[in-house]
């Protein structure tokens, strides 16, 4: 008699579904992560406060998107406008994604209301419920890449290529993000959205889903009254054709990596960037040391990089040969959902600490 | 009924600063605040399983060193998300220059 084959698992990444109950019979849930060893007096230091280098950074932010705000308005209708939309579109549709994470985490400034109030701002321009995600963020962290538990699962398995692709012209992502603003606004909060925030918080969420979608009526009738393309350009469009910088860095943080685990260094990727990219990036290409100590500051990360690498795989060294492994790898899973590009660890390293139910 | 129980040496914990103690299949967290005063809370967030000992202490506050949720330790208040339960606190003392928690 020949054995029958376990037919392929087919994942369930909804929140309340048949892998969410698979990760908590499994102890994937709120489990315990591997860390590597820092002494405590190191740890203490990294993870000091500082207002200093997120005030610089935060000024010359906004005096960027002042300059190309005003460049690409003085130059409407000719080609010398472009370069100043160019320029601002980043730095409205991807330098919002770094700020409002590290603000999120409550980690960019020593000053909680400094966080705060960029958290709000960044929340706004990348098109995100600034209360909802917080709590979705808390448990990307407590769950990361974990099917069933983890909100924020980049690349699905298998990956819809087309998607992917599609992410990076902006489009998709801000129909469905906007479509989730107006179901929040109407009052309406999704079944995964009631598993990760606290019922005390739903009031909150829909509240700002309302002033957000207001804030965007207004600047589509300025457009209309106006009969100008401007509003739109200075806001809500940008986080559309801005905001190629922040997929192509964002994608590469998890992407083709393993699922179900409970060591960052088997699911996230470090990267060595250029220092415009860090810069727009605050420092997340140090995905695993942000993900295995995420209360380190982003300005701290290069030092903590330097502390622990010796214990994590070696560094991507561009962004480039982060797409070089990536993509073979999401193609790879595509047809084989199973698929994980497990990196090699160096001889100095712990071994991988793996807890896996399946993939 | 509750007893004072010796968690470690005085010197064993900085001023502003945190550590595990484990007790009779229970975890807590023992702090020394910046004049050298000791306290004590539960060990694990109230928002995830996650040990406070790993977190950073600031004045009066600990931050869980996974969410950014804080709580007063000298007074077990949740004060800042992802935290919305507070802790519990146990008296705590210097005695004979241990450090000693009621439990």
């Amino acid at each position: 008699m020949t054995a029958m084959a376990d037919p392929p698992h087919i994942r369930d990444y909804s929140l309340t579904g048949t892998d969410t109950a698979r990760a908590k019979d499994a102890g994937l849930a709120n489990a315990d992560w591997y860390h590597t060893d820092v002494p405590r007096k190191a740890m203490k230091e990294l993870m000091q406060r500082s207002d200093g280098p997120a005030i610089r950074d935060t000024a010359l932010w906004f005096a960027l998107l002042a300059g190309s705000a005003w460049g690409g308005i003085a130059f409407w209708g000719t080609w010398w406008c472009v370069p100043f939309w160019v320029v601002y579109g980043v730095m409205y549709g991807s330098v919002c994604d770094s700020r409002w994470h590290e603000c999120g985490h409550g980690t960019a400034f020593k000053t909680s209301w400094m966080n705060d109030v960029v958290y709000q701002i960044a929340s706004f321009m990348v098109v995100r419920n600034p209360v909802s995600w917080r709590w979705s963020h808390a448990r990307h962290h407590t769950d990361t890449i974990i099917v069933g538990r983890d909100p924020e699962v980049a690349c699905k398995r298998p990956p819809n290529v087309f998607r992917l692709i599609m992410a990076y012209a902006g489009v998709l992502d801000m129909i469905d993000s906007v479509k989730i603003l107006a179901r929040n606004a109407a009052g309406k909060l999704s079944d995964d959205e009631k598993d990760y925030i606290p019922s005390s918080e739903w009031g909150k969420a829909i509240f700002a889903a309302r002033v957000h979608m207001a804030i965007y009526v207004a600047t589509v009738l300025a457009a209309l009254v106006w009969q100008s393309w401007i509003p739109l350009m200075l806001i809500g469009l940008p986080r559309i054709y801005g905001c190629w910088h922040m997929l192509i860095t964002g994608l590469i943080q998890h992407c083709g990596l393993a699922e179900n685990v409970t060591d960052h260094r088997l699911n996230s990727r470090t990267v060595y960037m250029n220092p415009v990219s860090r810069w727009i990036y605050w420092n997340m290409n140090y995905h695993v040391e942000h993900h295995m100590f995420p209360m380190v500051p982003y300005h701290a990360l290069p030092k903590l990089h330097e502390l622990i690498k010796h214990d994590l795989p070696a560094p991507n060294p561009s962004i480039l040969d982060a797409y070089r492994e990536a993509i073979p790898a999401v193609l790879r899973q595509a047809k084989d959902p199973e698929y994980a590009y497990r990196k090699p660890l160096p001889p100095t390293a712990r071994p991988y600490k793996e807890t896996v139910v399946h993939g | 009924m509750a007893d004072w129980v010796a968690v470690c040496d005085e010197d064993d914990i900085d001023p502003e600063d945190v550590v595990r103690f484990d007790h009779g299949g229970r975890t807590f967290a023992v702090y020394r605040d910046p004049s050298g005063a000791p306290f004590a809370t539960d060990g694990l967030c109230s928002h995830e399983h996650v040990h406070l000992c790993d977190g950073l202490v600031m004045g009066d506050q600990i931050e869980c060193p996974k969410h950014n949720g804080r709580f007063n330790y000298k007074t077990g208040a949740a004060l800042r998300a992802p935290v919305c339960v507070n802790l519990s606190t146990y008296p705590a003392r210097v005695s004979g220059g241990r450090i000693e928690i009621l439990i």
